[in-house]
């Protein structure tokens, strides 16, 4: 009872990661594609949106990886060891993403010397949720193997597939079109950019479909137990739900109700996370390495729940005065 | 070199890049509410302008703490798997309080950087308490669990296999206390030590700068505080090790037989070989005072371990030399500013004084990297000490050059780059502030 526990919510974590700090990173993509007169304006906005809450997104990442290595350590082991390699290149674009966009916003030196740092963060944006679902995605495909707590199968298994990398591209059409959503709200007060945004989500959130195809169809092959568990009974559901998400928001977006659809594409997003968790349950790295074979004793999960519990009661009213206070409705002040 | 020797390099070089910022993220949001509460009490607008300032600096230097630390949590699986697999059930614990903290110091430095026009002074201030003491609290779990590795407990160990988990015990393993003790303060003096020095820099340029004078007051205030503590902590630190990891101390004094009556010894050479160490300055019946009390205290020395088991001692005991040595002399550049500060000479203004100050500034996070070195090298070849071989530890992955390569590059670059920023904020703010006016 207690592992499943710690595995939903790792996989809370994993999906407020994404709703937030994969946010985060989709826009450093739409800095990196700032285009048109309105390119700079576009930046700051960017920037205004993300300064004062990137640090705190980015600790459900952190959180992810302790509550991983806390309660699954085999899980983690193996993990690490089988996808070292990708996982030491997305560690490269995280440092240079947030190193970037600080740097950026300190260098006293005028707009053509920060052009560099610009370009660093948009790159490091748009690279790393790349990477972040080839690492998802190879977890699924089955071509990890674990026998004794060894990873037997190398370094390159899974991840060069061309199921890893569709997970990647979707990955990164995910974060865009959740940004360029979060944004039509972040510019409320300018309406041209927010029309500006309003067509990046618009455009972002149509493409998701196609990628979430291509996804789908390389999972027959590339992914056969994640695949197989998305005929069990509660797919139709899920999958609905899904694609009611995803029409909900890109209609909000049309019709301009944006709180409506900023629900929406988050839901969507969730969604997408819990269904590909679903389907490979019970499966941490699939196939050998399960959430009941690699957790760890009774009396750590016991009190790992205790410290998530207490954890929460500070964080959680910690986060909504930091978003009440940066995200707020119609209160922000120069 | 091996896979083995690039991965401990790689962890080394990762570590001895994040405590340099984790050490101001320690210490620099406690400078920074000191300057903000002065402000509150006195109303004298140069100490907002300071907290503004070095908040400034702090968000820079959080950011990259903040990446850094990423990295390191990645990097415990990705260098030492077989490590995580055992260890990460018994010390996960406080990493995952580790986690809450760090939750905490995001989400209020964001809200103090940025919410400075949107919230009432006194939250404002608030806002910068919860930043310090969580700071803070980051540094205790983390250090909480290298104390595990160092000093074991909350599991037995029997044929290889690690049961009867008890991760409470863990946590409050025998070396925790006096490595957070420990860690703690010595994040409050590197802070303050380096403060201090940058301002005395430029008191020395512009002498009148009312700015650079309550920065000075406040960084060296903290700094007097913390070293004497530090120093004292010290020596609670070198008992307990002698305790827990008596190789650990033989190899920091460099003493080779278990006698009573034994010497401290300063630098010199340790000769594994012929078991001496020469050319060192001797101090008859020091060690056996120092952690005894009294000269008859039997102190073992390295003979009594299988050779296969010492630390390198040359880098241990000259690593520990040189953090004593960075200990001592910023106790005694403290001391000349208490000595100064009753004879009522204005501090600011005694270009002697400035300059020592101006040289005791790097000597905080020297003593850190040595005293680190002294920990982590000094527990070799022991990952968990006794129980875990380093080297049964580490990842089978090949080609541990390439990332060791890449991360290195990466922080030789983000180096520069702080620096170059840092420096160009310290220009923008001589040119601005040092010329106002005493108030
Ligand atoms: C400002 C920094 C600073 C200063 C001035 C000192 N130290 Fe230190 N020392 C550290 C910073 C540090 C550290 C980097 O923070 C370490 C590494 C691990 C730890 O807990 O603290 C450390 C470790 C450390 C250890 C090893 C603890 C262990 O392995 O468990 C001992 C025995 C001492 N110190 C003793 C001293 C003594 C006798 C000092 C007298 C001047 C001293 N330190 C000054
Ligand atoms: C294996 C060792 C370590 C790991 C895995 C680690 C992990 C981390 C992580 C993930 C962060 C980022 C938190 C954020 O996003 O805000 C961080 C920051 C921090 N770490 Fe470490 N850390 C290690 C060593 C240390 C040590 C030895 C200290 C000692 C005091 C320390 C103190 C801090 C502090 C105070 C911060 C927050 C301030 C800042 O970001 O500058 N860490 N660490
Ligand atoms: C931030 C301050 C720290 C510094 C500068 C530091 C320094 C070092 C050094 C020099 C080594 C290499 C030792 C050798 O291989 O000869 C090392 C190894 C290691 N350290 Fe630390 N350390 C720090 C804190 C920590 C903390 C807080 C943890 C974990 C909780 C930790 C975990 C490790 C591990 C897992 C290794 C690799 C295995 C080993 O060599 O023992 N270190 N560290």
């Amino acid at each position: 009872m207690l592992a499943p526990a710690a595995a939903i919510s790792l996989l809370l974590s994993l999906i407020v990661y994404a709703l937030t700090g994969g946010a985060d990173f989709g826009g450093g993509l739409w800095d990196l594609l700032a285009s048109g007169r309105r390119a700079q304006a576009q930046r700051k906005a960017i920037a205004a949106a993300i300064a004062p809450i990137w640090e705190a997104n980015h600790v459900w990442l952190i959180l992810v990886v302790v509550v991983l290595f806390t309660a699954f350590p085999g899980g983690f082991s193996a993990v690490m060891t089988a996808l070292n390699i990708p996982i030491s290149v997305m560690l490269v674009g995280i440092v240079l993403r947030g190193s970037a966009f600080i740097f950026r916003s300190h260098d006293p030196r005028p707009e053509p010397g920060r052009r560099h740092w610009s370009r660093l963060f948009g790159g490091a944006s748009a690279f790393t949720p790349v990477i972040q679902g080839v690492i998802l995605g190879a977890m699924a495909t089955g071509r990890i193997r674990v026998a004794d707590g060894r990873v037997t199968t190398g370094v390159f298994a899974g991840w060069l597939t061309p199921f890893a990398l569709s997970c990647g591209v979707f990955a990164l059409g995910l974060f865009a079109f959740l940004a360029a959503v979060y944004l039509t709200l972040d510019t409320r007060g300018e309406p041209d950019l927010q029309a500006d945004f309003r067509r990046r989500a618009l455009w972002s959130g149509s493409a998701l479909w196609p990628m979430a195809g291509i996804v789908y169809l390389t999972a027959r092959s590339g992914a056969p137990v994640l695949f197989h568990g998305l005929t069990r009974w509660w797919a139709p559901l899920l999958l609905a739900a899904t694609c009611l998400c995803g029409a909900g928001a890109l209609g909000g977006l049309w019709l301009r109700r944006f709180s409506l659809a900023r629900m929406a594409a988050a839901g969507q997003v969730a969604l997408i996370l819990a269904g590909w968790s679903l389907a490979q349950y019970p499966c941490l790295l699939t196939p050998d390495v399960t959430v009941a074979n690699s957790s760890a004793p009774e009396v750590t999960l016991r009190l790992l729940a205790l410290a998530l519990a207490a954890g929460g009661l500070v964080l959680l009213p910690s986060l909504v005065f930091l978003f009440r206070l940066f995200k707020g409705d119609g209160r922000r002040r120069p | 070199m091996s896979d083995f020797l690039f991965a401990r390099s790689q962890m080394a070089m990762s570590l001895a890049f994040h405590i340099v910022f984790a050490a101001l993220g320690i210490g620099m949001p406690l400078l920074m509410v000191l300057a903000e509460g002065a402000y509150l009490r006195t109303r004298n607008p140069v100490y907002l302008e300071l907290s503004k300032r070095w908040a400034k600096g702090t968000a820079i230097l959080f950011a990259v703490g903040a990446v850094s630390g990423t990295v390191l949590s990645f990097e415990l699986g990705l260098l030492w798997p077989r490590f995580m697999a055992e260890a990460g059930a018994i010390i996960g614990m406080p990493f995952s309080l580790e986690g809450f903290a760090f939750f905490t110091e995001a989400i209020f430095i964001g809200v103090y950087l940025y919410g400075r026009t949107r919230l009432s002074p006194l939250l404002h201030w608030l806002a910068g308490v919860v930043v310090a003491a969580s700071g803070v609290l980051s540094g205790i779990f983390v250090v909480a669990a290298n104390a595990w590795m160092n000093a074991p407990a909350g599991f037995t160990f029997a044929g290889g296999r690690f049961t009867g988990i008890d991760p409470v015990a863990a946590m409050l393993n025998p070396a925790t206390l006096h490595e957070v003790l420990h860690m703690t303060l010595a994040a409050f003096v590197a802070t303050g030590f380096a403060v201090a020095g940058v301002h005395a820099f430029y008191l020395l340029r512009t002498p009148a700068s009312p700015f650079h004078r309550c920065a000075l007051g406040l960084a060296l205030g903290l700094a007097g505080v913390c070293i004497p503590l530090q120093v004292a902590s010290g020596d609670l630190s070198a008992r307990v090790v002698g305790r827990f990891q008596p190789a650990k101390l033989a190899a920091m004094e460099a003493l080779y037989r278990t006698q009573e009556n034994a010497p401290l010894i300063l630098g010199g050479i340790p000769d594994d070989g012929a078991r001496m160490t020469r050319l060192g300055l001797t101090i008859p019946r020091g060690l056996s005072l120092l952690l005894g009390d009294s000269p008859g205290t039997r102190v073992t020395g390295l003979e009594a371990f299988p050779r296969a088991n010492w630390p390198d001692v040359r880098i241990v005991h000259w690593s520990f030399d040189l953090m004593v040595a960075c200990g001592f002399a910023m106790l005694a550049v403290a001391g000349w500013s208490v000595w100064l500060w009753l004879r009522r000479r204005r501090l600011a203004e005694h270009r002697r004084f400035l300059r020592a100050l101006v040289a005791a500034g790097p000597l905080g996070f020297l003593a850190i990297e040595a005293g680190w070195v002294v920990t982590e090298v000094g527990r070799q070849p022991w990952i968990i000490y006794g129980v875990m071989r380093t080297r049964e530890a580490v990842t089978p992955v090949h080609g541990i050059a390439v990332p060791f390569a890449v991360f290195t590059g990466l922080y030789a670059f983000l180096g520069v780059a702080v620096f170059s920023l840092l420096r160009g904020q310290f220009r923008e703010t001589a040119g601005t502030v040092s010329t106002t006016p005493p108030a």
